[in-house]
């Protein structure tokens, strides 16, 4: 049997203790241990992005971070981003502009997205782009993810 | 069409909410009680005959359940009828680095891993043979011993009298092209749960053709089809990736019924490098006769396709690589010669596009060359050649609907083409290009005479309406596409309808997520299946009320006469009227495409009911000192007959831009001492959101005759022209010709040198004389 150690973190505002082996990823412990299966896995080689979550705030390959490194942290995954049954307004800019196709790159896009519109509320299209250039997409071709950014980025600025 | 409430509105796909907030479920979320992991070994050599396979070691190690190999499944399968060539774990010997060797079910990932470490294989190399050149040249090394040649398949085609063409032509040029092949690589890497309860098997698995699925492994388990549940979650991308029936799929299945126990796989990034079944590299020589007008009197394409260890659905992209070039040019007299050849690489299959990018890149860097040599703007070269609305093509096809016309008007006149053409600084150009698609193969994979969809639909007392259908969304939007034309016969919101899909035992067939087959064909069978429960509804009504039929329509949520808006009962009242006294609210329809294949044998491939055209323009700032090309802006009008949605037809236009541009300046499947050469996302360059250029999506409506509500396909038809259309602006940039994709660096640096880049031969092979075949009844020569 493995050896296990008890981690505690925080996650989406929740107080969450569990046993893991030293060398699981937090990517492995939000999936699989916690059931956070929103964040995604496209190559667990910090190659695609798809699996980005937020640690104390900043955008992090969780395929790439140990779950030990995370203890006493806060993270937030996509499950975490709506406000209760209010969907961030990045979500709901991807939702109406057709940001996300087959959506398995749009949990890691919109954490990448959350995190550098916190830093960046108005960004330049360039900005965003180079912001996003770690996520990986197959269907969009970023146009309309992109459109997605500006258009949250304008509503959270308005309000 | 004003009256349409739905199909035209830009609106959210209807899962959208569930994929921006983490809710939606693709396989590899899912777990089952008792689950066990299991990994494919696959082989580290090229080509090899196994000698010795011992799996003792694997087996005793705590924690193993079960260990498979070739022996335990032993029967053959292939997604075509005619290429039933592969097993689900290799038998005797191994045809491509990375090919499932044995499998091994254990409580763990990492059980299972340490066990495949104690398989035993014993190789005894044969030569590797890695490409079109290898695979036919004389004393090859055989893929497949019991064939007599590499060869897989080969067609020679003839229609209309082309040498008379050649003879009567003024001018006759010829070139030779090159595409390296690409693949799809989904984010999503595929995965597959099985579950066995002793008497049935449940799959859920990341497939874009679940039937097909459900009968390889009627096939390789021997099990009833009716003992066999494929249900696909959602699918995190596809692009004809997910399109074969695999080896992790059937293995999986078999270790659930050996070991009793739910199984998953889920593949490694490295691994769908090795499943592939991506786009053919293609070697291609094209040869056309022109008039003094620019008129073609004559062309012939050879194509050779280099098709990787084993068949998958190679015989039909050989086709493919001949059958469209006659779609977007009236060409009198028309040659086809086409080889398919067995290499110890992965198998290639359908990537967007399906044996097509490949000589629509060739035909549309000609046809630029013709015009140059001809003195014609190239343009101008098209223009004179194009294929009339509702008319025959010398090789049988039937195109209906057909705006290519408009499509080239209104991208030269966004893009400012004529007046950019020549004249912009050196180092920056645009190019032009052309192209058609099919809205769904005519002919279904195995030959039927059956629907290749069907839907029903299903109305609840509270006036919830479901939609059935195993159409299966893989980020396209089948989904939503399926509500929309409910909403719209019903006269309801999307909102009200609820779409179960992609589920072989809940939903009626549908041939699957290929060929760009489903809005026309499920949304066909949704439309008749919809306007049969309005008539069903609506007659019931009538009659309660004592109003006219005629007079009555759904609309708003409501049954009344449009006349009266007072009139009629909400939606809610009239379909418990109409269940009262007509029953079970149940309505179902169905599609067959019409019989459209030609007299001659290969004749399946190419017949759609419908064709998408597109025209794009692309401008390109190639940097001479680095030879890097980077693209500035894109324009493309595509024909999609009448966007049911114009938000996601726009989604799949960028898509569809942003997939070519990969494959025309990065992407390569490329393979080096028989290995791949990066099976990572990092060796494997796709664009980024910074590579990635503005794109102008102009959507042009023809309203098909056949399809619903008008609509034709555009999930792949974009991908084709933008392609060559990057290679002319190229040429336009830096006057030198890089005639294989894709474009890179190196290939423009060495083409600024020597003036051209690309094969210069293709390696002899005796194709058999051309069958000729007689021009359909309906054709005739362009005047």
């Amino acid at each position: 049997m493995t050896e296990r150690t008890l981690l505690s973190l925080r996650v989406n505002n929740e107080e969450a203790t569990v046993p893991v082996a030293a060398h699981r990823t937090l990517l492995e412990l939000l999936r699989e241990d916690l059931d956070l299966t929103g964040t995604k896995h496209g190559c667990e080689l910090g190659e695609c992005g798809a699996c980005t979550v937020l640690v104390d705030g900043e955008p992090q390959l969780s395929c790439l971070t140990l779950a030990l490194d995370a203890a006493g942290r806060e993270i937030t995954t996509v499950e975490g981003l709506a406000r209760g049954a209010d969907l961030h307004p990045l979500q709901a800019a991807f939702v109406e502009l057709g940001a996300a196709q087959c959506g398995y790159c749009t949990p890691g896009m919109l954490v990448s997205a959350s995190a550098f519109l916190e830093a960046n509320p108005a960004p330049s299209r360039d900005e965003i782009r180079a912001a996003l250039a770690g996520n990986l997409c197959r269907c969009t071709g970023y146009v309309k993810i992109i459109e997605a950014v500006e258009l949250a980025s304008a509503r959270m600025g308005a309000t | 069409m004003s009256e349409l409430s739905v199909v035209g509105t830009r609106r959210p796909k209807v899962d959208a909410v569930a994929k921006v907030t983490g809710r939606a479920r693709y396989t590899d979320d899912l777990r089952a009680p008792r689950m066990l992991a299991a990994k494919l070994l696959r082989s580290s050599r090229t080509h090899a005959r196994i000698v010795r396979l011992d799996v003792s070691h694997a087996l005793a190690l705590p924690g193993v359940h079960a260990v498979l190999t070739g022996a335990d499944l032993p029967i053959a399968y292939g997604i075509l009828p005619v290429s039933q060539d592969e097993h689900a774990l290799a038998l005797e010997k191994v045809r491509y680095a990375g090919e499932p060797v044995a499998a091994v079910a254990a409580d763990d990932e990492e059980t299972a891993e340490r066990a495949l470490a104690l398989v035993e294989v014993e190789y005894e190399d044969l030569p590797a043979v890695m490409s079109i050149e290898q695979a036919l040249a004389v004393g090859a090394a055989a893929v497949h011993e019991e064939r007599p040649t590499n060869v897989h398949r080969a067609a020679a085609l003839e229609f209309g009298d082309v040498d008379g063409g050649f003879e009567a032509a003024d001018h006759v040029r010829e070139d030779i092209f090159f595409v390296h092949g690409n693949t799809h690589v989904p984010l999503e890497e595929h995965a597959t749960l099985a579950e066995w309860d002793g008497s049935k098997l449940t799959m859920h698995t990341s497939t874009q053709v679940p039937h097909y699925l459900q009968r390889a492994l009627e096939r390789v388990l021997e099990l009833p089809t009716s003992r066999i549940r494929v249900i696909v979650p959602a699918l995190g991308g596809g692009f004809g990736g997910k399109c074969d029936p695999f080896s992790h799929e059937l293995t999986a299945a078999k270790l659930a019924i050996v070991t009793g126990r739910p199984v998953k796989i889920a593949l490694t990034r490295e691994e769908v490098f090795y499943a592939h079944r991506g786009r053919h590299p293609v070697l291609m020589r094209v040869r056309s006769g022109f008039a003094r007008d620019g008129r073609i009197t004559a062309m012939e394409f050879r194509c050779l396709l280099d098709g990787g260890a084993y068949g998958s659905y190679g015989a039909a992209s050989m086709l493919y690589t001949g059958a469209l070039q006659t779609t977007t040019y009236a060409i009198p007299a028309y040659r086809f010669e086409g080889l398919r050849a067995y290499t110890t690489k992965p198998p290639c299959g359908p990537k967007r596009g399906h044996g097509t990018p490949q000589p629509r890149f060739a035909l549309e860097c000609h046809l630029d060359k013709v015009a140059e040599e001809l003195g014609l703007d190239p343009i101008e070269l098209r223009r004179r050649n194009l294929v009339e609305p509702f008319s025959w093509t010398v090789n049988h096809l039937r195109i209906t609907s057909c705006a290519l016309e408009e499509c080239i008007d209104r991208v030269v006149e966004a893009s400012g083409f004529e007046e950019k053409r020549g004249r912009l600084p050196h180092g920056r150009g645009v190019g032009f290009a052309v192209s058609a698609y099919m809205s769904g193969a005519g002919l279904p994979i195995y030959a039927n005479e059956l629907p290749q969809s069907e839907v029903q639909i299903k109305v609840d007392r509270g006036g919830g309406v479901t939609v059935y259908s195993m159409a299966t969304d893989i980020g396209q939007g089948s989904d939503s596409v399926l509500a929309y034309l409910t909403a719209e016969v019903l006269g309801l919101e999307p909102a009200d309808v609820a779409v179960v899909s992609a589920d072989t035992d809940l939903t009626p067939i549908d041939l699957g997520s290929y060929s760009s087959r489903v809005t026309f064909m499920a949304g066909n069978a949704a439309v008749e299946a919809a306007e049969r429960m309005r008539a069903l509804v609506l007659g019931a009504v009538a009659e309660q009320l004592g109003l006219p039929l005629d007079r009555l329509v759904l609309r708003g949520g409501r049954a009344l006469d449009p006349g009266d808006p007072e009139s009629g009962v909400p939606w809610v009242e009239a379909i418990r009227i109409a269940a009262a006294s007509r029953g079970p609210l149940v309505t179902a329809g169905s599609y067959r495409p019409p019989d459209l294949a030609g007299p001659y044998k290969g004749a399946g491939v190419g017949p759609s009911p419908a064709y998408s055209f597109s025209a794009a323009v692309v401008e390109v700032d190639c940097d001479p000192e680095t030879g890097e090309v980077r693209v500035e802006k894109v324009w493309v009008a595509h024909d999609v007959g009448r966007a049911l949605n114009p938000l996601l037809v726009e989604g799949q236009i960028e898509g569809s831009v942003y997939m070519a541009l990969g494959e025309a300046l990065l992407e390569n499947h490329a393979f080096r001492d028989g290995v791949h050469l990066g099976p990572s996302l990092l060796d494997y360059k796709t664009p980024t959101a910074l590579d990635m250029p503005e794109v102008v999506s102009i959507v042009v409506e023809s309203d098909d005759p056949e399809g619903p509500f008008g609509a034709k396909e555009v999930g792949q038809g974009v991908l084709l022209p933008v392609i060559p259309a990057v290679a002319n602006a190229v040429h336009d940039a830096l006057g030198v010709r890089v005639d294989e994709v894709p474009i890179t660096a190196d290939k423009v640096i060495r083409a600024l040198r020597q003036g051209r880049v690309g094969p210069k031969r293709l390696p002899d092979f005796p194709f058999r004389d051309a069958v000729r075949v007689d021009p359909p009844a309906q054709w005739r020569a362009a005047p």
